[in-house]
Protein backbone atom coordinates (compact mmCIF):
# COMPACT_ATOMS: atom_id res chain seq x y z
CA UNK A 1 0.00 0.00 0.00
CA UNK A 2 1.32 3.46 -0.89
CA UNK A 3 2.64 5.58 1.93
CA UNK A 4 1.77 9.25 2.07
CA UNK A 5 3.33 11.87 4.29
CA UNK A 6 0.89 14.50 5.53
CA UNK A 7 2.17 17.60 7.32
CA UNK A 8 -0.13 18.53 10.22
CA UNK A 9 0.34 22.07 11.53
CA UNK A 10 2.01 24.27 12.57
CA UNK A 11 -1.07 26.30 11.62
CA UNK A 12 -4.29 24.34 11.91
CA UNK A 13 -7.83 25.38 12.92
CA UNK A 14 -7.78 23.18 16.04
CA UNK A 15 -4.37 24.26 17.27
CA UNK A 16 -4.35 27.25 19.59
CA UNK A 17 -0.55 27.26 19.36
CA UNK A 18 1.85 26.08 16.66
CA UNK A 19 3.17 22.51 16.60
CA UNK A 20 4.05 20.48 13.56
CA UNK A 21 3.51 16.74 13.27
CA UNK A 22 4.74 14.79 10.26
CA UNK A 23 2.10 12.10 9.87
CA UNK A 24 2.78 9.06 7.70
CA UNK A 25 -0.34 7.26 6.47
CA UNK A 26 -1.07 4.11 4.54
CA UNK A 27 -4.47 4.65 2.96
CA UNK A 28 -6.23 6.49 5.84
CA UNK A 29 -4.39 4.74 8.67
CA UNK A 30 -1.51 6.45 10.47
CA UNK A 31 1.68 4.42 10.62
CA UNK A 32 4.05 6.97 12.10
CA UNK A 33 4.02 10.45 13.66
CA UNK A 34 7.05 12.65 14.30
CA UNK A 35 6.57 15.95 16.16
CA UNK A 36 8.59 19.08 15.41
CA UNK A 37 8.85 22.10 17.68
CA UNK A 38 10.57 25.46 17.54
CA UNK A 39 7.87 27.96 16.56
CA UNK A 40 7.55 29.71 19.93
CA UNK A 41 10.86 29.03 21.65
CA UNK A 42 11.87 32.01 23.80
CA UNK A 43 14.70 30.67 25.98
CA UNK A 44 13.09 32.07 29.14
CA UNK A 45 15.25 29.94 31.42
CA UNK A 46 18.36 31.93 30.45
CA UNK A 47 16.75 35.14 31.73
CA UNK A 48 17.87 33.87 35.15
CA UNK A 49 21.35 35.08 34.10
CA UNK A 50 20.20 38.69 33.93
CA UNK A 51 17.17 38.90 36.23
CA UNK A 52 17.49 38.33 39.96
CA UNK A 53 15.62 35.60 41.81
CA UNK A 54 12.77 37.96 42.77
CA UNK A 55 12.32 39.34 39.25
CA UNK A 56 12.22 35.77 37.97
CA UNK A 57 8.74 35.37 39.49
CA UNK A 58 7.41 37.69 36.79
CA UNK A 59 9.36 35.75 34.15
CA UNK A 60 8.06 32.31 35.14
CA UNK A 61 4.51 33.66 35.23
CA UNK A 62 4.95 34.31 31.54
CA UNK A 63 6.04 30.77 30.67
CA UNK A 64 2.35 29.96 30.27
CA UNK A 65 -0.58 32.29 29.78
CA UNK A 66 -3.08 29.74 31.04
CA UNK A 67 -1.55 28.55 34.30
CA UNK A 68 0.73 31.47 35.16
CA UNK A 69 -0.17 31.40 38.84
CA UNK A 70 0.84 27.74 39.22
CA UNK A 71 4.21 28.34 37.56
CA UNK A 72 4.92 31.13 40.02
CA UNK A 73 3.67 29.02 42.94
CA UNK A 74 6.05 26.22 41.95
CA UNK A 75 8.99 28.60 41.59
CA UNK A 76 8.48 30.43 44.90
CA UNK A 77 7.91 27.10 46.65
CA UNK A 78 11.37 26.02 45.48
CA UNK A 79 13.06 29.27 46.53
CA UNK A 80 11.27 29.17 49.90
CA UNK A 81 12.45 25.60 50.47
CA UNK A 82 16.01 26.57 49.60
CA UNK A 83 15.95 29.59 51.92
CA UNK A 84 14.13 27.78 54.73
CA UNK A 85 11.21 30.22 54.69
CA UNK A 86 8.17 29.34 56.79
CA UNK A 87 5.20 30.46 54.69
CA UNK A 88 2.09 31.56 56.68
CA UNK A 89 -0.64 28.96 56.56
CA UNK A 90 -3.17 31.51 55.31
CA UNK A 91 -0.94 32.19 52.29
CA UNK A 92 -0.75 28.47 51.51
CA UNK A 93 -4.56 28.25 51.62
CA UNK A 94 -4.89 31.28 49.36
CA UNK A 95 -2.44 29.70 46.91
CA UNK A 96 -4.69 26.63 46.81
CA UNK A 97 -7.75 28.77 46.06
CA UNK A 98 -6.10 30.61 43.17
CA UNK A 99 -4.45 27.41 41.88
CA UNK A 100 -7.83 25.69 41.70
CA UNK A 101 -9.45 28.71 40.03
CA UNK A 102 -6.66 28.46 37.45
CA UNK A 103 -7.27 24.74 37.03
CA UNK A 104 -11.00 25.41 36.57
CA UNK A 105 -10.50 28.03 33.87
CA UNK A 106 -7.80 26.00 32.13
CA UNK A 107 -9.93 22.86 31.99
CA UNK A 108 -12.98 24.85 30.83
CA UNK A 109 -10.86 26.41 28.10
CA UNK A 110 -9.67 22.96 27.04
CA UNK A 111 -13.15 21.41 27.20
CA UNK A 112 -14.34 24.14 24.83
CA UNK A 113 -11.43 23.67 22.43
CA UNK A 114 -11.92 19.92 22.55
CA UNK A 115 -15.62 20.25 21.71
CA UNK A 116 -14.61 22.55 18.85
CA UNK A 117 -12.10 19.91 17.62
CA UNK A 118 -14.81 17.30 17.18
CA UNK A 119 -17.20 19.81 15.70
CA UNK A 120 -19.56 20.46 18.63
CA UNK A 121 -19.71 24.25 18.35
CA UNK A 122 -22.53 24.88 20.81
CA UNK A 123 -20.79 22.85 23.51
CA UNK A 124 -17.62 24.85 22.86
CA UNK A 125 -19.51 28.10 23.39
CA UNK A 126 -21.19 26.84 26.57
CA UNK A 127 -17.89 25.89 28.18
CA UNK A 128 -16.31 29.20 27.25
CA UNK A 129 -19.32 31.12 28.52
CA UNK A 130 -18.94 29.43 31.90
CA UNK A 131 -15.19 30.05 31.86
CA UNK A 132 -15.79 33.79 31.71
CA UNK A 133 -17.30 33.60 35.22
CA UNK A 134 -14.06 32.06 36.51
CA UNK A 135 -12.04 34.76 34.76
CA UNK A 136 -14.23 37.35 36.49
CA UNK A 137 -13.49 35.66 39.82
CA UNK A 138 -9.77 36.01 39.23
CA UNK A 139 -10.08 39.62 38.15
CA UNK A 140 -12.16 40.47 41.20
CA UNK A 141 -9.88 38.70 43.68
CA UNK A 142 -6.46 39.34 42.17
CA UNK A 143 -6.88 42.28 39.81
CA UNK A 144 -6.18 40.47 36.53
CA UNK A 145 -7.80 37.79 34.44
CA UNK A 146 -4.84 35.62 33.45
CA UNK A 147 -1.47 36.66 34.88
CA UNK A 148 -2.70 37.31 38.38
CA UNK A 149 0.75 37.77 39.99
CA UNK A 150 -0.28 36.91 43.53
CA UNK A 151 2.81 34.96 44.55
CA UNK A 152 5.79 36.45 46.33
CA UNK A 153 8.66 34.69 48.05
CA UNK A 154 7.27 34.18 51.54
CA UNK A 155 3.55 34.19 50.76
CA UNK A 156 1.02 36.01 48.62
CA UNK A 157 0.55 39.70 47.93
CA UNK A 158 -3.27 39.74 48.14
CA UNK A 159 -5.82 38.60 50.66
CA UNK A 160 -9.52 37.71 50.56
CA UNK A 161 -11.83 39.34 53.09
CA UNK A 162 -14.99 37.72 54.43
CA UNK A 163 -17.30 39.30 51.85
CA UNK A 164 -15.06 38.25 48.99
CA UNK A 165 -14.95 34.69 50.32
CA UNK A 166 -18.77 34.57 50.45
CA UNK A 167 -19.03 35.93 46.95
CA UNK A 168 -16.42 33.47 45.61
CA UNK A 169 -18.34 30.60 47.20
CA UNK A 170 -21.65 31.62 45.66
CA UNK A 171 -20.04 32.16 42.24
CA UNK A 172 -18.19 28.81 42.35
CA UNK A 173 -21.42 27.07 43.31
CA UNK A 174 -23.18 28.62 40.34
CA UNK A 175 -20.30 27.73 38.00
CA UNK A 176 -20.40 24.12 39.20
CA UNK A 177 -24.15 24.01 38.63
CA UNK A 178 -23.69 25.20 35.07
CA UNK A 179 -20.88 22.69 34.44
CA UNK A 180 -23.08 19.86 35.75
CA UNK A 181 -25.74 20.84 33.23
CA UNK A 182 -23.24 19.92 30.50
CA UNK A 183 -22.24 16.61 32.10
CA UNK A 184 -24.70 14.44 30.18
CA UNK A 185 -23.65 15.96 26.88
CA UNK A 186 -19.92 15.78 27.57
CA UNK A 187 -19.85 12.28 29.00
CA UNK A 188 -22.84 10.47 27.46
CA UNK A 189 -23.62 12.08 24.11
CA UNK A 190 -23.50 9.70 21.13
CA UNK A 191 -21.52 12.08 18.90
CA UNK A 192 -18.95 12.85 21.57
CA UNK A 193 -18.40 9.18 22.31
CA UNK A 194 -18.24 8.34 18.62
CA UNK A 195 -15.30 10.71 18.17
CA UNK A 196 -13.42 9.92 21.39
CA UNK A 197 -14.01 6.37 22.65
CA UNK A 198 -11.19 3.95 21.67
CA UNK A 199 -9.39 6.80 19.93
CA UNK A 200 -5.73 7.51 20.74
CA UNK A 201 -5.36 4.76 23.32
CA UNK A 202 -2.26 4.43 25.50
CA UNK A 203 -2.13 1.71 28.10
CA UNK A 204 -1.07 2.19 31.70
CA UNK A 205 2.30 0.58 30.94
CA UNK A 206 2.86 2.82 27.89
CA UNK A 207 1.88 5.94 29.82
CA UNK A 208 4.43 5.14 32.54
CA UNK A 209 7.15 4.11 30.13
CA UNK A 210 6.70 7.18 27.94
CA UNK A 211 6.71 9.52 30.95
CA UNK A 212 3.14 10.84 30.58
CA UNK A 213 1.90 13.41 33.10
CA UNK A 214 -1.42 14.67 34.46
CA UNK A 215 -4.72 13.65 32.87
CA UNK A 216 -2.79 11.67 30.21
CA UNK A 217 -1.37 9.51 32.99
CA UNK A 218 -4.53 9.37 35.11
CA UNK A 219 -6.69 8.69 32.04
CA UNK A 220 -4.66 5.49 31.59
CA UNK A 221 -5.29 4.27 35.11
CA UNK A 222 -2.27 5.64 37.01
CA UNK A 223 -3.32 7.37 40.23
CA UNK A 224 -0.61 9.99 40.29
CA UNK A 225 -1.15 13.65 41.02
CA UNK A 226 1.39 15.94 42.69
CA UNK A 227 -1.35 17.24 45.00
CA UNK A 228 -1.19 13.81 46.67
CA UNK A 229 2.20 14.87 48.10
CA UNK A 230 0.32 17.49 50.14
CA UNK A 231 2.43 20.45 49.06
CA UNK A 232 1.27 23.85 50.34
CA UNK A 233 -2.13 23.44 51.99
CA UNK A 234 -3.17 20.40 49.93
CA UNK A 235 -2.42 18.21 52.94
CA UNK A 236 -5.58 19.66 54.53
CA UNK A 237 -7.80 19.17 51.48
CA UNK A 238 -8.27 15.39 51.71
CA UNK A 239 -7.26 15.20 48.08
CA UNK A 240 -7.98 12.07 46.03
CA UNK A 241 -6.87 11.88 42.37
CA UNK A 242 -9.42 11.34 39.62
CA UNK A 243 -8.59 8.29 37.55
CA UNK A 244 -10.04 6.67 34.42
CA UNK A 245 -8.72 3.43 33.00
CA UNK A 246 -9.53 3.30 29.27
CA UNK A 247 -6.53 5.41 28.20
CA UNK A 248 -8.40 6.91 25.23
CA UNK A 249 -9.41 10.47 24.34
CA UNK A 250 -12.72 9.99 26.14
CA UNK A 251 -10.95 8.97 29.37
CA UNK A 252 -8.62 11.98 29.27
CA UNK A 253 -11.61 14.24 28.67
CA UNK A 254 -13.57 12.63 31.50
CA UNK A 255 -10.65 13.14 33.92
CA UNK A 256 -10.53 16.85 33.08
CA UNK A 257 -14.29 17.28 33.26
CA UNK A 258 -14.43 15.69 36.72
CA UNK A 259 -11.37 17.65 37.86
CA UNK A 260 -13.16 20.87 36.96
CA UNK A 261 -15.91 19.98 39.43
CA UNK A 262 -13.34 18.74 41.95
CA UNK A 263 -11.59 22.14 41.78
CA UNK A 264 -14.84 23.70 43.03
CA UNK A 265 -14.94 21.30 45.97
CA UNK A 266 -11.32 22.10 46.88
CA UNK A 267 -12.02 25.85 46.73
CA UNK A 268 -14.97 25.34 49.12
CA UNK A 269 -12.79 23.36 51.54
CA UNK A 270 -9.99 25.93 51.37
CA UNK A 271 -12.34 28.84 52.05
CA UNK A 272 -14.08 26.95 54.87
CA UNK A 273 -10.75 26.24 56.53
CA UNK A 274 -8.99 29.51 55.67
CA UNK A 275 -6.93 30.29 58.79
CA UNK A 276 -6.53 33.77 60.25
CA UNK A 277 -3.14 35.42 60.14
CA UNK A 278 -0.53 37.02 57.92
CA UNK A 279 -0.39 36.46 54.19
CA UNK A 280 3.37 36.82 53.84
CA UNK A 281 6.60 37.01 55.77
CA UNK A 282 9.57 39.21 55.03
CA UNK A 283 12.38 37.32 53.37
CA UNK A 284 15.95 38.56 53.49
CA UNK A 285 19.05 37.19 51.85
CA UNK A 286 19.67 35.25 48.69
CA UNK A 287 19.07 31.59 47.89
CA UNK A 288 21.92 29.10 47.93
CA UNK A 289 21.77 25.41 47.09
CA UNK A 290 19.96 23.09 44.77
CA UNK A 291 16.33 22.05 44.83
CA UNK A 292 13.70 20.19 42.85
CA UNK A 293 10.14 21.29 43.37
CA UNK A 294 6.96 19.88 41.84
CA UNK A 295 3.32 20.93 41.70
CA UNK A 296 0.28 19.82 39.72
CA UNK A 297 -0.61 22.07 36.82
CA UNK A 298 -3.89 21.57 34.93
CA UNK A 299 -1.89 19.61 32.32
CA UNK A 300 0.03 17.57 34.86
CA UNK A 301 3.21 17.49 36.86
CA UNK A 302 5.29 20.67 36.66
CA UNK A 303 8.90 20.40 37.81
CA UNK A 304 11.42 23.14 38.54
CA UNK A 305 15.09 22.47 39.13
CA UNK A 306 16.73 25.49 40.73
CA UNK A 307 20.42 25.95 41.52
CA UNK A 308 21.70 29.05 43.28
CA UNK A 309 25.07 30.10 44.68
CA UNK A 310 24.03 32.93 47.00
CA UNK A 311 24.56 35.66 44.40
CA UNK A 312 21.91 37.90 42.86
CA UNK A 313 21.24 35.60 39.91
CA UNK A 314 20.39 31.93 39.91
CA UNK A 315 22.99 29.49 38.62
CA UNK A 316 20.41 27.48 36.71
CA UNK A 317 16.66 27.38 36.35
CA UNK A 318 15.23 24.41 34.53
CA UNK A 319 11.52 24.07 33.90
CA UNK A 320 9.93 20.77 32.86
CA UNK A 321 6.36 21.39 31.82
CA UNK A 322 3.69 18.68 31.52
CA UNK A 323 3.14 19.09 27.77
CA UNK A 324 6.86 18.45 27.27
CA UNK A 325 6.28 15.12 29.05
CA UNK A 326 3.15 14.36 27.03
CA UNK A 327 4.68 14.71 23.56
CA UNK A 328 6.40 11.26 23.56
CA UNK A 329 3.07 9.58 24.56
CA UNK A 330 1.40 11.49 21.69
CA UNK A 331 3.67 9.65 19.24
CA UNK A 332 2.25 6.38 20.60
CA UNK A 333 -1.39 7.53 20.52
CA UNK A 334 -1.45 8.30 16.79
CA UNK A 335 -0.28 5.11 14.98
CA UNK A 336 -3.18 2.85 14.00
CA UNK A 337 -5.70 5.70 14.07
CA UNK A 338 -7.39 7.36 11.10
CA UNK A 339 -6.08 10.63 9.70
CA UNK A 340 -9.36 12.35 10.66
CA UNK A 341 -8.66 11.55 14.33
CA UNK A 342 -5.38 13.51 14.44
CA UNK A 343 -6.90 16.84 15.61
CA UNK A 344 -8.89 15.21 18.41
CA UNK A 345 -5.92 13.11 19.58
CA UNK A 346 -3.53 16.07 19.61
CA UNK A 347 -6.09 18.15 21.51
CA UNK A 348 -6.58 15.29 23.98
CA UNK A 349 -3.14 15.87 25.54
CA UNK A 350 -4.16 19.52 26.13
CA UNK A 351 -1.06 20.83 24.36
CA UNK A 352 0.46 24.04 25.67
CA UNK A 353 3.29 24.74 23.28
CA UNK A 354 4.45 28.03 24.83
CA UNK A 355 4.94 26.06 28.05
CA UNK A 356 6.73 23.27 26.26
CA UNK A 357 9.22 25.45 24.42
CA UNK A 358 9.53 28.15 27.09
CA UNK B 1 21.11 22.57 50.61
CA UNK B 2 22.37 19.86 48.28
CA UNK B 3 20.27 17.64 46.08
CA UNK B 4 20.43 13.96 46.92
CA UNK B 5 21.95 12.24 43.88
CA UNK B 6 23.67 9.03 42.90
CA UNK B 7 26.85 9.74 40.96
CA UNK B 8 27.23 7.87 37.69
CA UNK B 9 29.68 7.99 34.79
CA UNK B 10 29.48 7.87 31.02
CA UNK B 11 30.41 4.19 31.19
CA UNK B 12 27.62 3.30 33.63
CA UNK B 13 24.79 5.67 32.64
CA UNK B 14 22.92 3.31 30.33
CA UNK B 15 23.15 0.41 32.79
CA UNK B 16 22.02 2.60 35.69
CA UNK B 17 19.11 3.98 33.71
CA UNK B 18 18.12 0.49 32.56
CA UNK B 19 18.11 -0.55 36.20
CA UNK B 20 15.78 2.35 37.03
CA UNK B 21 13.43 1.25 34.28
CA UNK B 22 13.46 -2.35 35.46
CA UNK B 23 12.67 -1.13 38.98
CA UNK B 24 9.54 0.60 37.66
CA UNK B 25 10.68 4.22 37.68
CA UNK B 26 9.09 6.78 35.36
CA UNK B 27 11.51 9.08 33.53
CA UNK B 28 10.67 12.67 34.49
CA UNK B 29 13.35 14.66 32.70
CA UNK B 30 16.99 15.58 32.56
CA UNK B 31 18.63 18.86 33.62
CA UNK B 32 21.87 20.22 32.22
CA UNK B 33 23.92 22.64 34.31
CA UNK B 34 26.82 24.57 32.83
CA UNK B 35 29.68 24.16 35.30
CA UNK B 36 32.60 25.91 33.60
CA UNK B 37 34.28 26.38 30.24
CA UNK B 38 34.81 22.65 29.78
CA UNK B 39 32.19 20.70 31.76
CA UNK B 40 28.49 20.29 32.35
CA UNK B 41 26.52 18.40 34.97
CA UNK B 42 23.80 16.07 33.69
CA UNK B 43 21.05 15.22 36.15
CA UNK B 44 18.56 12.48 35.33
CA UNK B 45 15.31 12.69 37.30
CA UNK B 46 13.04 9.69 37.87
CA UNK B 47 9.85 9.19 39.82
CA UNK B 48 8.19 6.28 41.60
CA UNK B 49 5.32 6.53 44.11
CA UNK B 50 5.70 10.34 44.08
CA UNK B 51 9.36 10.18 45.18
CA UNK B 52 12.05 11.68 42.95
CA UNK B 53 15.36 9.90 42.46
CA UNK B 54 18.28 11.68 40.78
CA UNK B 55 21.37 10.46 38.98
CA UNK B 56 24.21 12.91 38.36
CA UNK B 57 27.25 12.87 36.13
CA UNK B 58 29.75 15.55 35.18
CA UNK B 59 30.88 15.30 31.57
CA UNK B 60 33.15 17.29 29.26
CA UNK B 61 31.08 19.36 26.83
CA UNK B 62 32.95 18.23 23.78
CA UNK B 63 32.74 14.48 24.36
CA UNK B 64 29.62 12.57 23.32
CA UNK B 65 27.33 11.19 26.01
CA UNK B 66 25.56 7.83 25.62
CA UNK B 67 21.91 8.46 24.87
CA UNK B 68 19.31 6.92 27.17
CA UNK B 69 16.58 7.29 24.54
CA UNK B 70 17.06 3.61 23.68
CA UNK B 71 15.98 2.78 27.23
CA UNK B 72 13.39 5.51 27.80
CA UNK B 73 12.10 6.75 24.43
CA UNK B 74 10.76 9.85 26.22
CA UNK B 75 14.35 11.04 26.71
CA UNK B 76 14.73 11.84 23.00
CA UNK B 77 13.07 15.23 23.46
CA UNK B 78 15.22 16.49 26.33
CA UNK B 79 18.38 15.11 24.73
CA UNK B 80 17.58 17.04 21.56
CA UNK B 81 16.86 20.14 23.65
CA UNK B 82 20.24 19.77 25.39
CA UNK B 83 21.88 19.46 21.99
CA UNK B 84 20.27 22.75 20.92
CA UNK B 85 20.98 24.62 24.14
CA UNK B 86 24.38 23.29 25.20
CA UNK B 87 25.81 21.74 22.03
CA UNK B 88 26.03 18.31 23.65
CA UNK B 89 26.27 15.22 21.46
CA UNK B 90 24.40 12.04 22.32
CA UNK B 91 25.50 8.67 20.95
CA UNK B 92 22.58 6.52 19.83
CA UNK B 93 19.86 9.18 19.99
CA UNK B 94 16.81 7.43 18.50
CA UNK B 95 15.29 10.55 16.95
CA UNK B 96 17.95 13.15 16.22
CA UNK B 97 16.90 16.64 15.13
CA UNK B 98 20.56 17.57 14.58
CA UNK B 99 20.50 20.64 16.84
CA UNK B 100 17.39 22.09 15.20
CA UNK B 101 14.62 21.05 17.62
CA UNK B 102 14.09 24.70 18.57
CA UNK B 103 16.82 26.52 16.66
CA UNK B 104 17.36 27.22 13.00
CA UNK B 105 20.31 25.70 11.18
CA UNK B 106 22.10 29.04 10.92
CA UNK B 107 22.27 29.39 14.72
CA UNK B 108 25.88 28.53 15.49
CA UNK B 109 26.10 29.36 19.18
CA UNK B 110 24.75 27.31 22.04
CA UNK B 111 22.57 29.87 23.82
CA UNK B 112 22.42 28.23 27.25
CA UNK B 113 26.19 28.01 27.76
CA UNK B 114 27.15 30.90 30.03
CA UNK B 115 30.75 30.64 28.90
CA UNK B 116 30.08 31.26 25.22
CA UNK B 117 30.89 27.86 23.77
CA UNK B 118 30.53 27.67 20.02
CA UNK B 119 29.17 24.56 18.42
CA UNK B 120 31.61 22.00 17.15
CA UNK B 121 30.50 22.27 13.57
CA UNK B 122 30.98 26.04 13.71
CA UNK B 123 34.46 25.56 15.16
CA UNK B 124 35.29 23.08 12.45
CA UNK B 125 34.03 25.52 9.85
CA UNK B 126 36.15 28.29 11.39
CA UNK B 127 39.22 26.04 11.44
CA UNK B 128 38.60 25.10 7.84
CA UNK B 129 38.67 28.71 6.72
CA UNK B 130 41.64 29.70 8.92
Amino acid sequence: MARTIVPFGPQHPVLPEPIHVTVTVEDEIITDAVPALGYVHRGLETLADVRDHVQMIQVVERVCGICSMIHAACYVQGIEEMMGVEVPRRAEYLRVIWSELHRMHSHLLWLGLYADAFGFESLFMQFWRIRERVMDLMEATAGARVIISVNVIGGVRRDLDEDQCKWVLSEVEDVEKQIRQLQTTMLNDYSVKKRTVDVGVITKEQALELGAAGPCLRGSGVAQDMRMTGYGAYDDMGFEPIVETAGDCYARGAVRFRETLQAGEIIRKAIAGLPEGETSVKVRGRPKGEVITRVEQPRGELMYYIKANGSKNLDRLRIRTPTFANIPPLTAMLPGMELADVPVIILSIDPCISCTER
Amino acid sequence: MELECTTITRETVVDEVTKMKNDGYRFVTMSVVDLDEENVDLLYHFDKDLEVVNLRMAVPKKEPVPSISGVYFAAFLIENESKDHFGLEFDGLVLDFGGTLYLEEEVQRTPFCKYGVIRKDAEAAAEGTA
